[in-house]
């Protein structure tokens, strides 16, 4: 049995290596939308209020191009939906907690910190206190994305743009995903998700970014009853 | 304008957060229903990493020998046996800068 302490700190030291793409694409962050002409404080403020790094670049670039608040609103909105195919599945762990509790630990539940705490719930279900490590990961990230954002944001874009550093991205869910690839079933349904995605990737409010999930899914479901 | 854009932008992402941890109770969902969302991972990531790859700033298709397709399966190769997420990211970035640093510059 690990104790609250211990769990916490796991949690943090998971979300750690995930720092590496994090926080270069937080400064990119910060960097564009002073670049793009944005109050500074309003580029911070999106940080504290949205918390998600993707909406954020979309909504001021999408304001800045002349888009409409409405439009803006609707793809944030849209893009950020993912989180309640999370919130599913990391119910089951959470709903132990008051409910004051699962409204203030639902604020840090982004990509890095429900992979990586939905791995270590998975593998340790009989652990008391088993939130202790989403809060270690998720509030690790949130520190980071609003050191780096605000870092980008008063230093301007102090890391070289010639490096290419958005690439980290795609990277850091490649480590998220690649030990799956040892099941056939998992691969199909990546498969399906990142061909559904360059398919459907200009269908309106960036909506690709939760079409593609819902058809992998779906694609899972048949997979499942093949299986049995 | 812009603000109060940002503070429904903000209230509709946390209850896309929020909404599932505090509705769902565990006999709410059966076990089909569940054995579904043990894919959520696999489902949802590659809509991430494809698009990052294989489509430019600009909206369009990469070419095929796009310097970001070779980092990338650098670094499945490498998370793959490493099990490792630094050297995940480490492997697919350096590789890619040694196609556009040196290889192609």
């Amino acid at each position: 049995m690990l104790s609250k302490k211990q769990l916490l700190t796991k949690g943090m030291l998971d979300i750690f290596p995930h720092m590496l793409s994090v926080i270069p694409f937080g400064i990119i962050c910060g960097a564009i939308g002073v670049e793009l002409g944005f109050n500074p404080y309003l580029v911070y403020a999106m940080s504290f209020i949205i918390f998600g790094g993707a909406s954020q670049i979309v909504f001021l670039q999408l304001i800045s191009g002349g888009a409409s608040s409405l439009v803006a609103v609707t793809s944030v909105g849209i893009i950020n939906s993912r989180h309640l195919l999370y919130g599913a599945v990391l119910s089951e762990y959470l709903e132990k907690l008051s409910f004051i509790k699962r409204l203030l630990i639902s604020y840090v539940i982004v990509d890095q910190s429900f992979s990586e705490s939905n791995k270590f719930f998975k593998t340790n279900k009989t652990e008391q206190n088993l939130h202790y490590h989403l809060i270690g990961t998720g509030c690790t990230l949130w520190l980071c994305w609003q050191i780096s954002t605000l870092s980008g944001i008063i230093l301007g874009s102090f890391v070289p743009e010639e490096l290419g550093l958005k690439f980290a991205i795609p990277l850091t869910f490649i480590a998220i995903v690649v030990q799956d690839l040892k099941k056939i079933d998992h691969v199909v349904v990546m498969i399906t998700c990142g061909l559904s995605s360059l398919l459907f990737f200009d269908a309106p409010f960036k909506s690709y970014i939760i079409i593609s999930p819902i058809i992998a899914l779906f694609v899972a479901s048949l997979l499942l009853r093949i299986k049995k | 304008m812009t603000w109060l854009s940002i503070i429904i932008a903000g209230v509709l992402t946390y209850l896309t957060r929020m909404t599932m941890i505090v509705l769902v109770r565990r006999d709410m969902l059966g076990a089909k229903f569940k054995a579904v969302l043990e894919y959520v991972p696999s489902a949802v990531f590659p809509a991430i990493i494809f698009p990052a790859i294989f489509i430019n700033d600009y909206g369009l298709f990469v070419e095929i020998n796009d310097p970001k397709i070779f980092g990338a399966i650098v670094a499945v190769i490498v998370g793959y046996f490493s099990k490792n997420i630094i050297s995940t990211i480490l492997a697919g970035l350096l590789s890619y800068w040694f196609l556009i640093f040196v290889v192609f510059s």
